[in-house]
């Protein structure tokens, strides 16, 4: 069993939180990224993801590490999909299953914010009148060093 | 010789997936910058570094062989 994917075919939520179960655990959250029609006005038609594969699997595995290392008794399960995705469609499901429940809570909202950060994965928006990669466009974010610097989770 | 990967934006810029060619000894910035001027690629100070499938410096030295790829600013979850 994969505890981390990227997945070409639409994902099996409840297979992704059964990956989780253990018996010492008092809580599982699920987190289920979905693809949203309107972002500041503007009306998404479909995204298309795009992964480097191999590379986005070890990301998804560390963080996985981290939050282990973080939460204890915690276990981790996240896959993402990639390639075309139309409006409410699954872009990503992370479940978390820890012995109490807060812990769950806060390693799951730790897991989608640092594959906002690490994990090699891109979407192109296509809207009525163009389309665009994102994450470049607004310059927000610089790498000094052409890599991430460790802990930074600011978003 | 040196695979080279491209993703996103860099790789509309540059037409292909990858390219082939002779990076060992060079460091990252060198390779980066010239890949940039050949190819006037947008925005590569925002753009990370890989190679073998981990993050890399601009001061890391590319050895024979070594997968490298450009890591434009993520946008999953």
């Amino acid at each position: 069993m994969k505890l981390y994917e990227i997945s070409k075919e639409p994902i099996d939520i409840q297979a992704v939180i059964d990956k989780v179960i253990q018996r010492e655990a008092g809580a599982i959250t699920t987190f289920i990224g979905t693809v949203r029609e309107f972002t500041k006005g503007k009306k998404t038609l479909f995204l298309i993801y795009e992964a480097y594969e191999a590379m986005a699997v070890k990301k998804l595995e560390q963080i996985g590490r981290e939050i282990e290392e973080r939460w204890e008794g915690c276990k981790v399960a996240i896959t993402h999909r990639v390639g075309r995705l139309d409006i409410t469609d699954v872009a990503v499901v992370i479940a978390v299953s820890t012995p109490h429940r807060a812990d769950a809570y806060e390693a799951n909202r730790y897991a989608i914010e640092r594959i906002k950060e690490i994990v090699p994965i891109w979407k192109k928006e296509h809207w009525e009148d163009g389309e665009e990669w994102m994450g470049n466009q607004l310059e927000t974010v610089a790498y000094p060093s052409g890599k991430p610097e460790a802990g930074d989770l600011d978003e | 010789m040196n695979k080279v990967i491209f993703f996103a934006h860099l790789r509309d810029v540059v037409g292909e997936e990858f390219l082939s060619l002779e990076a060992a000894g060079k460091t990252v910035a060198v390779l980066k910058a010239e890949l940039a001027a050949k190819y006037d690629l947008p925005r590569m100070d925002t753009v990370m570094t890989a190679i073998n499938e981990e993050f890399a410096s601009n001061d890391e030295v590319i050895r024979e062989g070594d997968e490298v790829a450009f890591i434009p600013p993520v946008s999953g979850g």
